[in-house]
């Protein structure tokens, strides 16, 4: 029992939509799986309904840009697997999904892993105390239900997300405590070194600059040069201690919302098992692909920022292009015509390309979130530090998945997800090694959390059909 | 060149036990692994500890090998987190209730107690978690579970200690005769000893190729699971007459699911690739088993291979074809149990070319019915 597509779409954010649009245009039978009710992703979430209720132009044009990619897909006659969840992927272009009581499964003949971005983890000493978070996770509660962090809470990080956030908040009659800037190199030398980039992404550059002055206008306190931050706190989060220089300064805080830019969302990709390689500008995996998005797996195609982050533009150009890509792989259009029409598409997207290395060096994380101190938590879900890692180094494991054996770590309900690159980091680190010579943990099923009954109904199907 | 008196080619637990037993008795052992110690089935395996329902062909070594658990502590410095917390193997119906109460006759013709017949009431007090419709089963109180790394690990620590050479990393290519002696073949290196151990798991019949033996093995690709952390409802492990399961609890609380459903293997990537649709079975059976467990979460599932031999026993014996080879591998997915006894067997094999553990049963003339007409 089960469906069949030309194309699975995996993901509802901007790459998804957009190829999913164009891969029905030419004509192909899709399916997109996401997990959200409605289509957007986490740049766009819910824009349908912020636009219905008002909501949405306060968030600023770039998220109304949404709206437009949204409407093309509801037409594109596409179908949409909504607040459905990708728990397994197989090689051959199968896909297992749940709704969260029954679990299916799509039969693709092209995948497209669409399915963007995570936040890189922020391991500070304090950062698993109750009140401490994301700046993404803080983000999705504004967006989708119009939650504001209170006046005593700080943010803290580097990265254009975290002043984007600080705007977003002040601009809907929200107040922060401030922000603890921790971008390390700032711009002059920075932007010099990088002078063509900086001319054809000047916009990315001015959106910056005008981000500072709102802030400024709007009395947000913000102390930049920030070497280091703690958390601290009993059964919560109470202070924050930051350092600039020898300095160490200290402030009470209700909470803290942590953001050192995004990485690509590689689990399922490694999961596949497609080849992956260390992106040093960029401090993360990312699949290796050719200039379509096709993997070295031939039924999966990637795009958007589980490739390499390029931003929501970048993420939707990528996408037609992969449906171009995936359309010709599957002898829908020719070689040539595939070309032609991606042509245009890749010379709209070069300027927001060519902001990347200047901002990948401008945002470039402190080598110690990588790798950090001894009595950091480096795994959450089973309470294993940095020390515990380096000590199992010393006992003889070479790599993320024998850290597993010896500490535990990457075995808790999010399965390496949260820890994989402290971990990586941490063992290449004590190791003298590269992040790519100790590899990443090994992805297991399931992608997604499912109970025994969801995974059982897969059994009930089979004997029913 | 490197010298050794024997040279084991597998650092799973059945090669590091073979190792440690070789060293004890004085002789100069290296292991070679290509990737690491207890890397695929050994160090990934449910961790059942099993005499219970196995074929007749291997219960004597089995309840011989149980001893060496309960006195791992003193045979390796660790218990390899062993517990006996005892084995069931539960009926659902009386017609699989027919079959078990023949099972432990069979069983107790050849001489063994150790299977015992519970009715409804017993198991229900053993297991109370256990759905209603279960009639009865075989217990083995003694019979357990323990950390399969954690144990593969003791054994490897254990023969360092007593002067193993282990090397990790370190895959044979080629096996050569030269005077009278073999040298392994290790990317650029080479290993010169008297007698080769294939203790190379689901890669022992690539092995044996080496030196053109061939066994007609297939490769298993045993999946498992694991649950996030629940509550204890269920202390012995609890498998199933009519379906593959294997059920426990971790210490952690996690419980851990197998029982045999097949991935699928690939030898070349050195990989196992879960089967979902084969998984949803386990999952359905230990469901329908567990009714509580419906609502917990999968945290991962994984596989763990290995090799399989047509008539799922093991082959243990020196080489048919050529000198100074011992094989130890095949267990088809049950051959954790043996592990701590077998090195026993394979010391004997390579110091007296014979043992008096009962292991006539795994020589590969069975499996060759062409070749003993």
């Amino acid at each position: 029992m089960s469906e069949s597509f030309d194309l699975v779409v995996i993901g509802g954010g901007p790459a998804g939509l957009a190829a999913a649009t164009e891969a029905r245009a030419l004509g192909l039978s899709v399916a997109l799986v996401d997990e959200q009710a409605e289509p957007g992703g986490q740049i766009y979430r819910n824009v349908e309904r912020a636009e219905a209720e008002g909501r949405a132009a306060p968030l600023g044009d770039d998220y109304r840009r949404g709206l437009g990619l949204v409407r093309a897909f509801r037409a594109s006659g596409a179908t949409h697997f909504a607040q459905h969840q990708a728990w397994q992927v197989e090689r051959d272009g199968r896909v297992f999904v749940t709704d969260g009581a029954k679990s299916r499964l799509l039969e693709g003949r092209r995948v497209l892993v669409a399915v963007g971005a995570m936040e890189r983890p922020v391991p500070i000493p304090g950062w698993t105390l109750p009140g401490v978070m994301g700046v993404g996770a803080a983000q999705i509660l504004h967006k989708s239900i119009g939650v504001l962090p209170d006046a005593g809470v700080w943010l803290a990080g580097s990265g254009p997300l975290l002043l984007h956030f600080a705007v977003e908040v002040v601009e809907a009659g929200g107040r922060i405590a401030g922000i603890l800037d921790t971008t390390r190199s700032f711009a002059p030398a920075t932007v010099l070194a990088h002078p063509v980039a900086a001319l054809r992404g000047r916009s990315y550059l001015a959106k910056g600059i005008g981000y500072l002055a709102r802030l400024r206008m709007a009395g947000v306190v913000r102390h930049s040069g920030v070497e280091a931050v703690e958390a601290h706190g009993e059964a919560r989060v109470s202070k924050v201690r930051w350092r600039t220089g020898t300095q160490w300064h200290e402030a009470p805080a209700t909470g803290l919302l942590l953001h050192e830019g995004v990485i690509p969302h590689v689990h399922m990709t490694q999961a596949l098992g497609c080849e992956h390689a260390w992106d040093e500008a960029q401090q993360c995996f990312r699949p290796r692909t050719d200039a379509f998005g096709a993997t070295s797996v031939e039924a999966i195609f990637v795009a958007g920022d589980c490739g390499g982050i390029g931003g929501a533009i970048v993420a939707e150009g990528r996408g037609r292009v992969a449906a171009l890509g995936i359309a010709a792989s599957l002898g829908r259009i020719a070689p040539a015509d595939r070309d032609a029409k991606a042509k245009p598409i890749r010379d709209g997207l070069a300027p927001h390309e060519a902001i990347r290395p200047l901002l990948d060096a401008l945002y470039r994380p402190a080598p110690e979130l990588l790798a950090p101190a001894d009595d950091v938590v480096a795994c959450r879900c089973e309470g294993v530090t940095a020390g515990r890692l380096r000590e199992a180094v010393s006992l003889g494991c070479l790599g993320p998945n024998q850290a597993k054996s010896f500490t535990r770590c990457g075995m808790g309900p999010c399965q390496g997800r949260l820890c994989g690159p402290t971990v990586t980091g941490t063992i290449a680190k004590a190791l003298g090694q590269s992040p790519a010579q100790v590899g990443s943990f090994r992805i297991r099923p399931p992608l997604k959390p499912l109970t025994l009954g969801e995974l059982a109904t897969l059994a009930d199907l089979e004997r029913g059909g | 060149m490197r010298d050794a008196d024997v040279l084991v080619i597998g650092a799973g637990l059945h090669g590091c036990s073979a190792a440690l037993q070789l060293a004890r008795r004085g002789f100069r052992v290296t292991v070679l692994e290509r990737r690491h110690v207890g890397r695929h089935a050994s160090g990934i395996n449910a961790g059942g500890v099993r005499t219970l329902g196995r074929d007749p062909a291997e219960v004597p070594l089995s309840v011989i090998g149980m001893a060496h658990w309960h006195g791992l502590a003193a045979l390796v410095g660790d218990d390899g987190g062993f517990k006996a917390c005892g084995q069931l193997k539960v009926a659902e119906n009386a017609a699989e209730m027919a079959k078990l109460e023949a099972r432990v006759a069979s069983v107790r013709r050849m001489g063994y107690e150790h299977e015992k017949l519970i009715d409804a009431g017993e198991l229900r007090r053993l297991v109370p978690a256990l759905a209603p419709h279960c009639v009865g089963a075989i217990h083995v109180p003694d019979d357990g579970a323990a950390d399969p790394y954690r144990t593969t690990h003791a054994f490897a620590a254990r023969a360092r200690a007593e002067g193993v050479e282990i090397v990790e990393g370190e895959g044979v290519t080629g096996l050569d005769r030269r005077g009278g002696a073999w040298e392994a073949v290790a990317g650029e290196r080479r290993y010169r000893a008297g007698t080769v151990v294939n203790a190379a798991g689901a890669w022992a019949g690539r092995i044996a190729a080496l030196v053109g033996e061939s066994f007609p093995l297939k490769t298993r690709a045993s999946m498992m699971m694991v649950t996030e952390r629940v509550p204890m409802i269920v202390s012995p492990v609890v498998g199933a007459v009519g379906r593959p399961l294997s059920f426990k609890q971790s210490p952690e609380g996690t419980a851990i699911i197998g029982g045999g459903q097949q991935g699928r293997a690939d030898l070349d990537l050195e990989q196992g690739w879960v089967d979902v649709v084969n998984l949803s079975r386990s999952a359905k059976t230990a469901t329908d088993l567990f009714p509580a467990m419906r609502g917990v979460g999968l945290v991962r599932a994984w596989c763990g291979i290995e090799a399989e031999t047509p008539d799922r026993l093991p082959v243990i014996e020196r080489s048919m074809a050529v000198p100074d080879l011992v094989h130890v591998f095949g267990f088809s997915g049950h051959g954790f149990q043996l592990g701590p006894v077998c090195g026993e067997a394979v010391a004997d094999l390579v110091t007296r070319g014979a043992t008096e553990l009962p292991i006539a049963p795994f020589g590969s003339a069975r499996l060759r019915p062409a070749a003993a007409a």
